[in-house]
């Protein structure tokens, strides 16, 4: 039977259910995880025998830029980032090209082989969300989702200014379902707005050209109608002033913003059965902490601060991060803040490419190099790390390299080596400018985590903050069948033989997705057809059509008439809605 | 029948794409309204006796090829394409993204070469790209914002009639709600068009000295006065330069639109690249862009979906099992010119209308497959004629505006024949007749 299988006496560890490494069987039917199997289905399943391996659940990467405009304008800009990494057709696969910016294929190949199942595009802007959606469809073996970028929304600046909340949430919920996104991503908030007069804001306060609306205002409108709504996801926030330095005390002031704000999750969905509360307890996402936790107040005296925003995180229970790693090497800078990358072409000298997108957002992309012989490139790696280990509760961190910001998702097993591993930091230390050293705390954190908080960083949380663990991040009762298996026997487990982690990480023994064995030690053996998410998210009718009733008048601004504005279900690959502020 | 009118419907004749046209569909009648001439003569397609209505087989021999049923029309074409041992599969401009897709999907099955539009209009816009970036933005920057809107090497009047009523010159958008009279228009042109007479100025530079222009711009956005030859190289003179930069470095919102006259004069990709690299600088000064004025319909198109699906925008050769790149080596023009294709499959693009006489003669000699809604030079060169379903008014799909916005079409009346009911339909038939050859082997 297609999606049934047994994964027999592996250590498992899933911690939404608290399983730190127990020895057991996971049972999938169907696609799903169940309690067991009549003999009958035993019969015909098939059967994984896990004995002496590591049995999580699989990877669940919560940011990424995988798929849309300026992912693709990364390919386009960098033949050079491909002649360099083939990959041959086979009877059962596509070929493909790229390192940083792989070709569709290739990316969903290389994520399996890694033991991910589910990964969330970081930034759709919503005119383009017909090209997002065509290359999510075209990603193999990934369920998929994305957010939608909104931080510089015309209309939404409008209504926030005006105090009229209950209008801009019947906005952001007719745009969810319009576009099919998921969750609400608010970038460089007034300042890129500001960018399209090739200007950008400073402070929180700061009202920007015409709008007049700060990011304070910003932050703190979209926490709000996140919550009225009941989003799956808190606001998803890419802070002001990013890569400055001296940027840290903004993200700190950032954070606070949202605090006030309860978080109010409200789905209708079926759970899958947890020993922990898979209630949304976040009400601010903050991504890539490393890139907004420069102190000092140049290139010369800069220094981590991310030891000051990690004690105010620590602090705090509304707050959840992903870290935004710098594994050294090849990266292609690409984001929504216009302006920050901008800065960077003018440090650089790189090659450069913007796009502005009418009444919406912007983007930049850049390719970009991280060097261990570079001074702020080595205090970089280390930040990345202190962000991951400073914040001492592992349920508000989220690995990420902000891919391939930082570098492409296929150096996870770098970075989830070195949380790991103290002695594989020594080891960087040792390859690696001082500052990296010199400028962060993290020489004197002897901290590595363990399989259990890695399955946490990696999965668990990742699904349970953005409101996917009611299937994702956990081998419960009813949760999708989703497993790696990592060559590792976490009985004889030395964290001084890095190698040995390193050699795990980049290819799992097995990919399990919906109970079908996608990937074995590296190597793709089916490829199943795979999800995409969004949010359908109610409010009732005469709040909508008030709402629209105003957009409509205002599309004449777009180059694009309303009636061709949405993204039709077509776009995507098995579309699954999930039911959001239903009427009760 | 009583005439069904139809509303917002995407024209699908150029890079604008504009998506507000009105069509009253009757019994052999149509009427359009808002599409530019260019537009409405396509959507009179749909009704002319101009139209191919049948699959055409040309029997050994022959020079003429007659009709054909639509099985064996496919099972020839899928037999040229199988027994050939580099085919060339030129996925034209003028159809949707979901047939370039399968179009992709059959060449790296064949281990084929797959090439597009863009290797002989804006190829070398998308290799200046590769060397600068290109800071662009939608063309609703340009309607909302623009108080500087410079044309290079293109005459969007003729060319793509509605680019400045409906995102660039004329609208009122939303600081701009004067229209026309809140912008500066200047053209670079070395030819006088009904372009360059709406202009404020016209910079009617000498043939071919496009790079030396942007040169000399970028010295004097520099602060250095470029050498007096200029003037004599480009027929421009160094104080209308300085008039242009000085326009450029004091606007609000500029913007520049790049065509062919560009990219395809001497230079080629350098001028793209130049020209990317000044509006780069000028970001340091005010808000400045810049974009290419596709021409085609879905020019874009392939170029997007050809990078996400293999990592290169045109010019894909699969002989190795994996997409290789190189423009001179792997694009149409090339391989013909060196005879280093032995068939060929061209869909929705008259080619041999498009590329030099040696190519094309090359072209007519070589087994060809012709995918098209109309009689042209390359159907009557080709073996096999495939009658085309028009996109935008006969099937759904998307294209990819000049802008690279993803818009989707949806028809307002359906394909004439039985046997398909797009090209996308048409090419996933192919492809299940290759495979079937190929795997009985
Ligand atoms: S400008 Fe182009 S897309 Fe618009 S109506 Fe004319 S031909 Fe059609
Ligand atoms: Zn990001």
């Amino acid at each position: 039977m297609a999606g049934t299988i047994v994964i027999k006496n592996g250590y498992v560890f899933d911690p939404l259910n608290e399983l730190k490494g127990d020895v057991m069987d996971i049972c999938i039917r169907d696609g799903k995880v169940v309690r067991e199997l009549s003999p009958a289905e035993s019969k015909d399943a098939k059967v994984i025998d896990a004995k002496g391996l590591t049995v999580m659940p699989g990877g669940v990467d919560s940011h990424s830029h995988v798929a849309g405009a300026k992912v693709n304008a990364g390919r386009q800009m960098r033949p050079e980032d491909h002649y360099k990494t083939n990959l041959k057709k086979t009877e059962l696969t596509h070929s493909g090209s790229g390192y940083t910016v792989p070709s569709v294929y290739k990316q969903g190949y290389d994520y399996a082989a890694m033991g991910y199942t589910t990964v969330f595009e970081a930034a759709i802007p919503p005119l383009e969300a017909r090209h997002s959606h065509e290359e999510m469809r075209s990603t193999p073996l990934l369920d998929m989702g994305g957010y939608l970028v909104l931080g510089n929304n015309w209309f939404l600046m409008r209504y926030l200014k005006e105090g009229e909340l209950e209008r801009a949430a019947a906005y952001v919920a007719w745009m969810m379902k319009t576009h099919k996104t998921y969750g609400i991503k608010c970038v460089n908030p007034a300042g890129v707005e500001n960018w399209g007069w090739g200007e950008n804001v400073n402070n929180l306060d700061q009202a920007n050209i015409h709008f007049e609306m700060s990011p304070r205002e910003m932050i703190k409108g979209l926490t709000e109608v996140n919550e009225m709504l009941g989003m799956p996801m808190p606001l998803h926030l890419h802070a002001n002033n990013l890569g400055h330095p001296g940027c840290y005390e903004l993200t700190k002031e950032s954070l606070k913003i949202s605090a006030p704000v309860k978080p109010k999750q409200n789905l209708d969905i079926e759970w899958a059965e947890t020993k922990m509360d898979l209630a949304r307890e976040r009400s601010v996402y903050l991504t890539h902490l490393m890139f907004n936790s420069f102190a000092g107040t140049s290139w010369r005296d800069c220094e981590s601060g991310v030891k000051d925003v990690a004690s105010y995180i620590n602090s705090v229970d509304h707050v959840v991060i992903d870290s935004g790693c710098t594994p050294f090497g090849e990266a292609t800078v690409m984001t929504g803040d216009g302006p920050a990358i901008h800065d960077l072409y003018t440090l650089t000298g790189n090659k450069w490419s913007n796009t502005d997108i009418e009444l919406e957002c912007g983007s930049g992309v850049l390719p970009f190099t991280y060097f261990k012989s570079n001074p702020v490139h080595s205090m970089q790696w280390a930040m990345g790390l202190e962000t991951l280990l400073l914040i001492k509760d592992p349920w508000k961190t989220i690995m990420t390299t902000d891919s391939p910001n930082g570098g492409p998702f296929t150096k996870y097993p770098e970075v989830m080596t070195w949380i790991m591993s103290e002695a594989y930091r020594k080891k960087t230390f040792g390859e690696c400018h001082k500052w990296a050293n010199d400028r962060t705390e993290l020489g004197g954190v002897n901290r590595e985590l363990s399989l259990y908080e890695l399955a946490i960083l990696t999965r668990a949380n990742p699904a349970k903050t953005i409101g996917m663990a009611h299937r994702k991040g956990s081998l419960g009762v009813g949760a999708d069948g989703d497993v790696t298996i990592y060559a590792l026997d976490p009985q004889t487990l030395n964290a001084d033989n890095y190698e040995e982690l390193l050699r795990a990480f980049r290819h799992a023994a097995y990919t399990v997705k919906a109970g079908e064995i996608v990937a074995k030690s590296g190597e793709i053996v089916s490829v199943p057809e795979k999800r995409t998410y969004y949010s359908d998210v109610y409010v009732a009718d005469a709040q909508e059509k008030d709402m629209l009733a105003d957009v409509k008048e205002w599309f004449k601004y777009y180059t694009l008439g309303f009636a061709n504005y949405p993204t039709p279900e077509k776009y995507l690959e098995n579309p699954t809605p999930i039911k959001v502020n239903q009427e009760s | 029948m009583e005439p069904v009118l139809s509303k917002n419907i995407i024209c699908p004749v150029c890079g604008a794409a504009c998506d507000d046209i009105q069509v009253k569909l009757g019994d052999g009648t149509i009427e359009v309204k808002n599409a530019c001439r260019m537009g409405s003569a396509k959507f009179k397609e749909v009704v002319s006796s101009h139209r191919l209505r049948q699959p055409l087989l040309k029997a050994p021999g022959e020079i003429k090829a007659s009709p054909a049923d639509w099985d064996a029309a496919l099972e020839k074409a899928a037999d040229i394409l199988c027994s050939a041992k580099r085919p060339l599969l030129f996925m034209g401009s003028e159809t949707s993204c979901e047939a370039h897709e399968v179009g992709l999907h059959i060449g790296e099955y064949l281990g084929a070469v797959v090439d597009s539009n863009a290797t002989i209009c804006h190829g070398p816009t998308a290799m200046g790209i590769q060397e600068a970036g290109k800071v662009g933005a939608t063309e609703g920057q340009k309607k909302n914002r623009a108080d500087l809107v410079i044309y290079w090497g293109t005459n969007p009047l003729e060319s793509m009639p509605r680019q400045m009523s409906r995102y660039a010159v004329f609208p009122r958008g939303y600081w701009t709600k004067k229209g026309r009279f809140d912008r500066k228009i200047i053209t670079i042109d070395p030819r006088k068009t009904p372009t360059t007479a709406a202009s404020d100025l016209h910079v009617q530079l000498k043939p071919g000295s496009d790079y030396e222009l942007a040169s000399a711009l970028l010295t004097l956005l520099h602060g250095k006065e470029p050498h007096p030859s200029v003037e004599e190289i480009t027929g421009v003179s160094i104080a209308t330069l300085k008039e242009m930069l000085e326009l450029m470095k004091s606007c609000k919102f500029g913007a520049i639109s790049v065509g062919l006259g560009l990219s395809s004069s001497i230079g080629k990709h350098r001028n793209a690249e130049i020209a990317m690299t000044l509006v780069k600088e000028l970001n340091d000064y005010t808000k400045f862009t810049l974009g290419a004025l596709r021409g085609h319909c879905n020019v874009a198109g392939f170029n997007q979906i050809a990078s996400y699906l293999y990592g290169y925008p045109f010019g894909l050769d699969f002989m190795r099992g994996y997409p290789r790149y190189n423009p001179g080596e792997f694009t149409t023009v090339d391989l013909l010119r060196e005879r280093d294709v032995d068939a060929a499959f061209v869909m929705c693009a008259d080619l041999v209308c498009h590329i030099p006489a040696d190519c094309a003669a090359y072209l007519a000699k070589i087994p060809m497959v012709c995918l098209d809604i109309a009689p042209c030079p390359t159907s009557v060169a080709s073996d096999v004629v495939l009658p085309g379903v028009i996109d935008a008014m006969e099937c759904d799909g998307t294209f990819y505006r000049l802008d690279d916005v993803a818009v989707h079409f949806e028809p307002f009346t359906e394909s004439p024949f039985t046997f398909t009911k797009s090209n996308e339909d048409t090419l996933k038939q192919l492809f299940e007749k290759i495979k079937a050859r190929k795997e009985k082997k």
